[in-house]
């Protein structure tokens, strides 16, 4: 970036040490997730025999893949997390957006007080097991809706969402309200046009929430069936209670169990990032975006 | 003295308002009368503005002496709609964060689901007794503490340090490749960021075989108490690294390219270039960072620790999160858990207010 002139000898080595450095430290970063999808490839029997980094799959093998699809807890968790995705963060950028829409009235009488009321929030929490206390005295306990509701705006997103609406410049609200625009109209025809990048980051900010979020699952959730993912994917790869799914054809073959345990696991961690990998380009983009947004103005 | 008078009379009609002061000044003559008329107007005018101040300031304080049902009317009839869609996020914040908060009454009671909060048995400070002379107490604290040691000696300069060496980069989009790169694992879950780690330091993982390579006998990492913290604060900065310099390229972006032109042309080299211009750039970011991550010493979330620790490593890994999930949720011990988790938000927020009032007195920087 910077080229003034001719650059002393002390210069090119440290531009060289520095490159050498950026390019180690991206292997270190993306290698793990390398291995894994070379590992998910491999045939299992020359994957448990091979010691050491692997540079591309060891023979070409889907039993891994076929695993994965037959197992009826990883589909369903998929399931699951696929309706927390979708009505989670439609419901979350529907409540972030009105009640930011509210704060956002400067002049209201109320406004001060609410807003307190908000930033509290964000310094005072009841904890895990008050928490706990309240999902449970509203019946909401082992329902997918104690995953949406107790989530559905934070306070961080909700503040940059303010932010955004508040800097609509006034005219276009005026001139609308002139014409008959009622608040609903000012609010979608009107200020949220405005603020499209800002809700295009907030959504991804929630939807990735969504689809990483597991401990509120642990807490809340009791049925197996009602599993989100993230949830499946722990017993799978931290508990190890993989033994239902490799049992079978493998279990007749000595040695064979663990290694289609352990390529079970390579191959669902492959099939629960791909979605992810699959919009990392808009993330990246956004994600900066609003991380720009909250660091300058929240 | 006829035509004075004549005078002084013609003057009246044309300022009245002037007569008085005319005629007093029995042998004033029309000069002197002239240049006193000014001054009369030049007092006038200050007079007016002074008037006009003051009623400026009663108007101001009488406004809010409207009685307040018509202020509450007005606003009313002003904002009916944007209060009923208030109402919605007033009773989602009432409902899942302030009904929890009362909740920490528990902490005070010994709770029994079957009475409730109210009908349960008033205990006062029991709960934190036990908890500060119990077993877990020190062994707790400084796991939290050490945690936190380690990542702010090591974690939190590591974003700063890739950011500097970041913008030192020549080619564009080599930058842009490496950034793109480095704040991928941010978003691959911590459940399969655990699950990888787990694979990878594993009796037969990974990082067993290589070490294998090497000679080495083979070690259950995560069964070794004394692994732990290591594990946790660099798998930490593996992670997190990437996107938590997003932040500092941001403040790096607005630093003034003027600043490093001027630099160049005072001889500066470009260790000097980064120590004089750089840092200083985004040295008020560090410091708001600096003030977050003070501000939560003693806070680990439990996510991270449950995922990757087990019996044989609690003496290093269990964290108070941890533990009032274990302890409070899993064996249903609500008070005593509870108490535990106050006790660790009160030291949390007190931490910040000090490190925030700290900071602003000694750099000027803070938080609010």
């Amino acid at each position: 970036m910077w080229s003034y002139g001719k650059k002393g000898i002390g210069s090119r080595v440290f531009d060289a040490l520095n490159t050498g450095f950026m390019i180690l430290l991206s292997v270190v970063t993306i290698y793990p997730f390398l291995f894994v999808l070379f590992a998910s490839f491999s045939e299992p029997m020359a994957l448990m025999a091979h010691r050491g980094l692997l540079l591309h799959p060891l023979g070409f093998s889907l039993k891994g893949y076929e695993l994965v699809f037959n197992n009826n807890d990883i589909l369903n968790g998929y399931g699951v997390t696929a309706f927390l995705v979708v009505a989670g963060t439609v419901l979350n950028m529907l409540m972030t957006i009105l009640f930011a829409y509210v704060l956002s009235r400067r002049n209201m009488l109320w406004n001060r007080m609410l807003t307190v009321m908000v930033i509290i929030t964000m310094y005072f929490g009841g904890g895990m097991i008050p928490s706990f206390l309240v999902i449970k005295g509203l019946g909401l306990y082992d329902s997918i809706w104690a995953l949406i509701l107790p989530n559905l705006i934070s306070t961080y997103n909700l503040i940059i969402m303010r932010t955004a609406i508040s800097a609509v410049p006034g005219e276009l609200e005026e001139s609308a309200r002139l014409d008959g625009a009622g608040e609903l109209r000012v609010l979608f025809n009107i200020i949220l046009p405005a603020c499209i990048p800002t809700i295009a980051a907030l959504g991804l900010f929630y939807a990735v929430g969504y689809w990483n979020s597991w401990s509120s699952a642990l807490v809340y959730i009791k049925s197996p069936d009602k599993y989100p993912l993230q949830l499946v994917l722990r017993s799978v790869l931290v508990q190890n209670n993989t033994g239902s799914m490799t049992s079978g054809e493998a279990m007749y073959q000595a040695g064979m169990a663990q290694a289609y345990t352990r390529l079970l696991k390579y191959s669902t961690v492959i099939v629960s990032i791909v979605p992810i990998m699959m919009v990392y380009p808009f993330l990246q983009k956004h994600f900066t975006q609003g991380m720009m947004i909250g660091a300058v103005k929240g | 003295m006829m035509p004075d008078y004549g005078a002084a009379v013609q003057f009246s009609i044309q300022k009245p308002s002037l007569v008085l002061s005319g005629i007093a000044g029995d042998s004033v003559d029309l000069r002197h009368a002239g240049s006193s008329i000014e001054m009369q107007d030049d007092a006038m005018i200050e007079e007016e503005k002074r008037l006009e101040q003051v009623k400026r300031i009663r108007r101001r304080r009488i406004q809010p002496e409207v009685p307040l049902g018509t202020r509450i009317r007005k606003d009313w009839n002003q904002y009916r709609f944007v209060y009923l869609i208030a109402l919605l996020g007033i009773a989602y914040y009432v409902v899942f964060c302030y009904l929890p908060m009362g909740g920490v009454l528990i902490a005070f009671e010994n709770y029994k689901p079957m009475r409730g909060i109210f009908g349960s048995e008033w205990v006062g400070l029991k709960y934190f007794n036990d908890f500060f002379r119990g077993h877990y107490f020190w062994r707790l604290m400084r796991n939290t503490v050490l945690l936190n040691a380690y990542d702010l000696v090591f974690g939190f300069p590591a974003p700063i340090v890739f950011a500097i060496l970041l913008n030192e980069l020549a080619g564009k989009t080599f930058k842009r490749l490496v950034q793109t790169v480095s704040y991928l694992p941010y978003f691959i879950s911590l459940v399969v960021i655990c699950g990888i780690l787990i694979d990878f330091l594993s009796l037969d993982g990974l990082l067993n075989q290589l070490a294998g390579l090497f000679g080495a006998t083979e070690t259950s990492f995560l069964l070794d108490p004394k692994y732990f913290r290591t594990i946790y604060v660099a798998s930490g900065i593996w992670q997190g690294m990437g996107y938590g310099a997003i932040i500092y390229l941001a403040a790096l972006a607005a630093v003034d390219v003027q600043l490093f032109d001027a630099a160049v042309v005072d001889g500066c080299n470009r260790f000097q270039r980064i120590l004089h211009v750089t840092i200083p750039g985004i040295m008020p970011t560090i410091l708001i960072m600096l003030i977050l991550r003070l501000g939560s010493m003693m806070n680990v979330g439990f996510e991270k620790i449950i995922l990757l620790y087990n019996p044989s490593t609690y003496e290093t890994a269990d964290v108070i999160s941890s533990f009032v999930y274990r302890y409070g949720l899993l064996q249903g011990n609500f008070s005593y858990s509870t108490a535990v988790g106050l006790f660790n938000s009160v030291i949390n927020f007190t931490l910040l207010i000090f490190v925030n009032n700290v900071s602003r007195r000694v750099n000027n920087v803070s938080l609010w």
